[in-house]
């Protein structure tokens, strides 16, 4: 008789918990976003996802009239918990490639900004086939700066890490000769904070269209084209609006929107 | 052939078989530094183990003490935590970045994962050792001093080849821990097994090619393992055994049920 009981109390909780994760309804938007890309995502303290991807998965979520619901997600598991239905669209910087096109879709490009090599002040490293040959670059796994370096510099050794903070870590305590990533990420999240004050841009922008892309893009599930053609309206909206102008001069000092 | 065999694969495998076979020297590369890893931290870690389960299974307060905290602390901190503190941890101190240590052992992060799984593992196998130690049967130690065995004499001749023999089924435990252990190394940059599955999910952006790879190479690894230990239990450990199906030694605690 207890056994019943027992079994009646676990069937039910396990029907409320059953519940709960199905708790977002149709009309909320779930956004995967990282929360460890400043100053594009990034964590308060207190556990508030703060920064530009945040700001825009809000704006285009009022645009849509939809609740956001924002999922934090590891980088490298990115497009898998997407595929998983754990979120229905990224909005996490992530950049439009061939590579990711065969798995996901993406929206237009919501910004685009270039990608940079940052070393020491003075280590004069040569952005070459030579000038990188056996140097120590860090960058963070499941990039399209990965794609990059083993597509262009393969002579490089890569130091690959799960976030970009590690990255920054590394290269402050010399442990790598130099790290590659989005300008904008390294110049906020990086060189204007203490610890990057040695350190500078080298070598320029660098762009390969296969690995790069057009710019960073919403992704979506690829049957899910109702949603991409949403998003790209909201995109247009927010541009045309003055909502985007508006979060974009909060964090950086041009439009990065890109031509 | 082979390439209708490939595209075969190619159109109706679940997995990116095809992906998976062109890399996988890497994973063989992988599997190494894993092996490596894990065997350096045993062995350092097995023989700091020895003196450090004799102090504890001693009734030495100053020595015991010590010893007692630090398999306290390894023992009940995760391997995760232990590795990130060395690693990235002591880098943050400037004094730490000026010794002699620095340029060849902690700025590496293979030498951080090694000192890390060594420590560990030796905080394991003292409390185990110490353990079986502690339970040598008296008979045994009355008999050594009665032939006039000195301490020492006793410890090396009796005791510890004993608790070395009755040790070692759960120390197999122990080397597949410190085996699975060793993926912490993945977070800290090294291409380890997993950290090559890691790379190949984010250089091709997938989900789980990567992981499915590493795990059929651990398990490869841990029926080796637990073969090799099977083998050396049934050497080291033949005189535990029954001799024969008739003359079964009754086992502990089953003598009472008899009388």
């Amino acid at each position: 008789m207890k056994f019943t009981k027992l079994i009646a109390a676990i069937g039910a909780l396990t029907l409320m918990f059953a519940f709960a994760g199905n708790g977002a309804q149709a009309a909320d938007l779930r956004v995967g976003v990282e929360g460890a890309y400043p100053p594009f995502s990034w964590k308060e303290a207190d556990g508030t996802l703060k920064g530009f991807d945040i700001e825009i998965a809000e704006a285009v979520c009022a645009e849509l009239k939809r609740k956001c619901v924002l999922v934090e997600q590891d980088w490298d598991g990115m497009i898998p918990a997407l595929l998983a239905r754990k979120f229905d669209t990224i909005i996490a910087s992530m950049s439009i490639t061939e590579e990711r096109k065969k798995r996901v879709d993406f929206s237009d490009k919501y910004y685009n900004t270039p990608a940079k090599f940052v070393a020491k002040k003075g280590a004069g490293l040569k952005i070459s086939k030579a000038g990188l040959k056996g140097k120590r670059i860090g960058l963070q796994r499941g990039t399209t700066h990965q794609c990059f370096m083993e597509k262009l510099y393969p002579e490089a050794e890569l130091v690959l890490y799960g976030t970009q903070e590690e990255v920054f870590q590394d290269l402050a305590i010399g442990r790598i000769d130099a790290q590659f990533s989005d300008s904008i990420a390294a110049d906020d999240g990086f060189l204007k904070t203490d610890a990057g004050k040695d350190f500078e841009f080298t070598g320029g922008d660098q762009h390969d269209e296969e690995c790069h892309g057009p710019g960073a893009g919403m992704a979506v599930r690829k049957a899910d084209t109702a949603l991409r053609d949403d998003l790209n309206q909201a995109i247009k909206a927010i541009r045309a609006n003055g909502t985007y102008q508006k979060i974009n001069a909060k964090y950086f000092d041009y439009d990065i929107f890109g031509g | 052939m082979g390439e209708s065999i490939i595209a075969f694969l190619d159109a109706w495998s679940p997995l990116d078989i095809v992906l998976i076979a062109q890399n996988f020297d890497r994973f063989l590369w992988g599997a190494l530094v894993t092996l490596q890893l894990t065997v350096i931290s045993l062995v350092v870690g097995g023989l700091m183990s020895i003196p450090l389960a004799i102090i504890r299974s001693g009734n030495n307060p100053f020595l015991n003490a010590p010893v007692w905290a630090f398999t306290y602390l390894f023992r009940g901190t995760p391997l995760l935590v232990q590795t990130y503190l060395i690693y990235y941890g002591l880098g943050q101190f400037e004094w730490i970045r000026q010794t002699v240590v620095w340029d060849p052992i902690l700025s590496q992060a293979w030498w951080c994962a090694l000192i890390a799984f060594s420590l560990n593992t030796a905080a394991y196998t003292t409390e185990l050792l110490r353990g079986a130690i502690e339970t040598t049967h008296k008979g045994e130690v009355e008999a050594a001093k009665a032939c006039g065995l000195g301490k020492w004499m006793r410890l090396r001749r009796i005791i510890l080849p004993s608790a070395f023999r009755r040790a070692l089924p759960a120390y197999s435990n122990e080397v597949i821990f410190m085996l699975h252990g060793s993926v912490v190394a993945s977070t800290i940059t090294i291409q380890d097994l997993l950290g090559v599955g890691r790379w190949l999910n984010g250089r091709y952006y997938l989900a789980y090619e990567g992981f499915i790879t590493a795990a059929v190479m651990y398990l490869i690894i841990v029926l080796l393992v637990s073969r090799g230990f099977r083998l050396w239990e049934s050497h080291w450990l033949k005189h535990l055994y029954p001799r024969d199906a008739v003359a079964v030694e009754p086992k502990k605690g089953a003598a009472s049920i008899r009388i």
